[in-house]
């Protein structure tokens, strides 16, 4: 069969800088294409060069759609090719709609300009591309304005709008990275059910290698700009012939790689100092704990329940995952911990003591002890302050003597050079701020570490090496970690028990093998099965 | 929405008592006699002494302040012996000058100050939307430096300039527009119009600036965001990517921008209307301040307490019109 997208060395400059250097390869309509590579591999650039969406790019090279050469294209040719011949769908389905108007009209006026429909007509259209692709009671979701659908509904609306031009190329560009696992299940499902019914090809681009393993024929694997490998999924997965694509794969967190066989177990168990006190005595004590916040128009006020009677020990010396999705109450938690939050009822006892109720004053000599690593290093950290200013404020605040000296040796330890001490936060790479995050936590030496996200921001080679360090230190400080992340691979890897959270409430608390090897709660086995799974051969921990 | 209005009228009835009792505050507690003042020069024994009584001026302050208020909501008698003046609610007592009702002072003025601060609003919109447009889209340009260029120079030339060279010009040398006189509206619309342009005009410019820079900025933030590539990448002409989803975006900072500025030119343009000599609420106040004619200056403060709240809350009920993403709760 003829490709329906040709691409031959394909170029793209910013200027002095070259995102992208030289890709080929073809595309056959009904097949299906990934595209993987880390931030900055020049993966979303290839992807928008297809559509001459690269702002700023100068690309060179030949990309042909259908026939049509893209780079030749005059304004006219261009606007029927963009859409009707090969549509896009991008990765944030909320800033990819327009915010005032409705998506049913959205989708009407790109199916109008193209096919120069009546109103009515496109209305009807956008109607029945949203039912088709499973928006439930389409009449009225098209009505709705972007902000009124969650996120799975926003992605499908999208994909709606490309369906309905029914073009022979899909370019979609992180489809279900802001999604959560079972909704991203459900649009990978989507896009190969309409791939099959439609017979369009599919160019998938992700960070994430689960994802293109289980929904792509072929892969291509992008580094600095080049496709340093290309070949059938199963090929490339299992036997990677590039040094790149096997340090990719092996930074992979995987669902079947338990903590001790990661190699992030701790050595020595036995905490050091008064937090071994009496080992019977869970360090953090959490009962019947409730959070609600007031949501809704007064004075009609509802009370969201975030989290809703939680009961947990965290025994020292362990680490405890929590795992939820979007919406499921694992920060609100994790806040609760550290009595960043005050919670409606219930109690957080550490280390034998109350936390509840404890007047600020009282409560500064116990926050020492608890900490926090926030998800996002780039907007927890002052942009206006140093790094060294920032490890060395809570040393400041709790009165130490030389906070700046002992800043300097927390650098050094989680691996950031110490001369960069004067350095603002936008000077380091997300990898490097999250390293400051981590100092910042550990200058006061505490004994809890609560972890929210704390490597989702982060390119999965980086993720690894966050992991590893956070591991060793816990190894070495004999730290008590609460773990909280959206990703049950991550969780896996460095929990030794698991709490899974949905609503609010735990639905599953055991040992991290146990969870993942023989899931009780339905809930637990339908996180897990949405889970991509990276090796498409089926070796993976649910046996798909 | 119900509920919204209730609280904003809670909050606007906070804000004005508040305005009011410090201002009242301010100027009785002040040194100089409000009966010396209100009697006139030359003033003393017993028709002083009459004075005080009739404006209550021999009750404690408190008690002064608390017959103020009961004058805005029900009205007040000012008696001294036989002779009683009824002043009807919303009283605000009356002038030290001129012994007119201040409400009726002010309400007589109000209508000078709105057309001067609508016209000039609408002016300024149309100019500086245009231009901060123009400037948007033609980016890199000449057409965007000499927009940035006449924006700057509106924006740092003060309005006194302005109006003294158009009345100059226009007035003076060219003779193409009388010195501007206030016609009601009502009375020659025509008139009205031609006496009130060239303070419209002075006025304009400035605000005109504002208004480009906001339009510009909003209009090229709007541009990168995500939204926009979205439809770039279906095939929709640039022009119908602009005019449907670049520009509500890029103008709907401008509305509460524009209410606020109607409400602060109703209130404080008084450089514009002394120039110009409108006889507006500006020019009251200085008169009045200059006079020290204290019920008059109590009675604008609480005016312009008044219009603030109202244009606020418009600017707050179109902000939620155009923009569903804003639920007034």
């Amino acid at each position: 069969m003829s490709p329906v997208l040709r691409v031959r060395d394909l170029r793209a400059r910013y200027g002095g800088a070259e995102a992208v250097r030289g890709v080929s390869f073809d595309l056959e309509p009904g097949r299906a294409l990934g595209v993987v590579g880390e931030s900055g591999s020049g993966k979303t650039t290839l992807a928008l060069s297809l559509l001459r969406l690269a702002e700023g790019a100068e690309v060179t090279g030949e990309i042909t759609v259908a026939g049509t050469d893209v780079l030749a294209a005059s304004e006219p040719e261009l606007r029927r090719l963009r859409g009707g011949r090969i549509a896009m769908v991008f990765q944030d389905p909320l800033s990819s709609l327009d915010p005032y108007l409705r998506v049913g009209d959205q989708i009407a006026e790109v199916y109008r300009a193209h096919t120069g429909a009546s109103r009515k007509a496109a209305a009807a259209k956008a109607v029945e591309v949203l039912d088709r692709v499973g928006v439930p009671d389409a009449p009225r979701r098209a009505r709705a304005h972007p902000h009124e659908l969650s996120g799975g509904m926003r992605q499908r609306a999208l994909i709606a709008m490309a369906l309905a031009l029914e073009p022979r190329v899909l370019v979609a560009d992180e489809p279900t990275t802001a999604l959560d696992v079972t909704v991203q299940a459900q649009i990978l499902d989507l896009l190969a059910d309409l791939r099959a019914a439609t017979g369009m090809a599919l160019l998938l681009v992700s960070h994430d290698v689960g994802v293109v393993a289980g929904s792509t024929d072929e892969v291509l694997v992008m580094h600095e700009g080049r496709a340093v490998e290309h070949g059938p999924v199963r090929t490339v997965l299992r036997e990677p012939r590039d040094a790149y694509t096997r340090g990719l794969l092996a930074a992979v967190p995987r669902l079947d790689a338990s903590r001790a066989r990661s190699g992030r177990a701790p050595s020595g168990r036995a905490a050091s100092g008064p937090a071994a006190a009496d080992p019977a005595e869970p360090l953090l004590r959490v009962r019947d704990l409730r959070r609600e916040f007031a949501s809704g128009p007064r004075p009609r006020r509802r009370a969201v329940r975030a989290v809703d009677g939680v009961t947990f020990d965290v025994r020292s010396g362990e680490t405890l995952g929590i795992v939820g999705e979007s919406g499921s109450g694992k920060t609100t938690l994790a806040r609760l911990l550290v009595r960043l939050l005050e919670p409606t009822s219930g109690t957080v006892a550490f280390a034998g003591r109350a936390l509840s109720g404890l007047p600020e004053r009282r409560l500064r000599p116990v926050r020492r002890d608890l900490q926090m690593v926030f998800q996002d290093p780039g907007a927890s950290l002052n942009p206006r302050r140093t790094a060294g200013d920032a490890i060395a404020e809570p040393l400041r605040v709790q009165g130490e003597r030389d906070p700046e000296r002992t800043a300097r040796t927390l650098m050094e330890r989680v691996g950031l050079d110490p001369a960069r001490y004067g350095d603002h936060p936008h000077a380091f790479s997300g990898g490097q701020r999250q390293r400051i995050g981590i100092a910042r936590a550990l200058a006061l030496r505490p004994r809890l570490l609560v972890c929210d996200e704390p490597v989702t921001s982060l390119d999965v080679s980086t993720q690894a090496q966050v992991l590893d360090l956070l591991a060793e230190l816990q190894d070495e400080l004999g730290l008590t970690m609460v773990f909280v992340s959206h990703d049950l691979a991550v969780v896996r890897q460095v929990s030794d028990r698991v709490a899974v959270m949905r609503d609010g409430r735990i639905v599953e608390l055991a040992d991290a093998d146990a969870v993942f090897a023989a899931p009780r709660h339905p809930y637990t086995r339908e996180l897990l099965s949405s889970v991509p799974a990276l090796d498409p051969g089926g070796l993976t921990a649910d046996g798909r | 929405m119900t509920w919204y209005l209730v609280r904003r009228l809670g909050a606007a009835v906070v804000v004005l008592v508040a305005l009011s009792a410090i201002v009242y505050a301010l100027f009785y507690l002040a040194p100089g006699d409000p009966a010396v003042l209100a009697c006139g020069k030359g003033c003393g024994g017993e028709r002083l002494a009459a004075t005080q009584q009739k404006l209550g001026l021999d009750d404690p302050v408190p008690v002064q302040y608390w017959h103020f208020l009961e004058g805005i909501v029900a009205g007040r008698d000012y008696s001294a012996g036989p002779d009683v003046d009824h002043c009807a609610a919303p009283c605000l007592g009356y002038s030290f000058q001129t012994d007119q009702p201040v409400t009726a002072l002010l309400l007589d003025r109000l209508p000078v100050s709105a057309s001067l601060a609508i016209g000039s609003e609408i002016l300024a919109l149309l100019l500086g939307t245009s231009a901060g447009l123009l400037s948007a889209l033609r980016r890199g340009r000449l057409t965007e430096r000499v927009m940035t260029g006449v924006t700057l120079l509106g924006f740092s030339t003060p309005v006194f300039l302005i109006g003294l060279v158009l009345l100059m010009v226009f007035c003076a040398s060219l003779r193409w527009l009388p010195f501007p006189v206030y016609v009601p509206l009502t009375e020659d619309p025509v008139q009205w119009a031609r006496n009130l342009l060239l303070p419209w005009i002075s006025l304009a410019l400035i605000q005109a600036a504002v208004y480009a820079r906001i339009s510009r900025v909003g209009t090229l933030e709007t541009l990168l965001e995500d939204h926009i590539r979205t439809f770039r990448a279906y095939g929709l002409r640039e022009r119908q990517v602009i005019r449907r989803h670049a520009l509500r975006g890029a103008l709907t900072p401008l509305i509460t921008l524009t209410a606020v500025e109607v409400a602060q030119i109703m209130t404080a343009a008084v450089l514009t209307e002394t120039m110009f000599g409108l006889p507006g609420i500006g020019k009251l106040t200085v008169e009045a301040v200059n006079s020290v004619d204290l019920p008059v200056v109590v009675g604008v403060t609480v005016l312009a307490g008044i219009v603030v709240v109202v244009a606020n809350t418009v600017a707050d009920l179109l902000h939620a019109a155009v923009d569903p993403r804003v639920r007034i709760t």
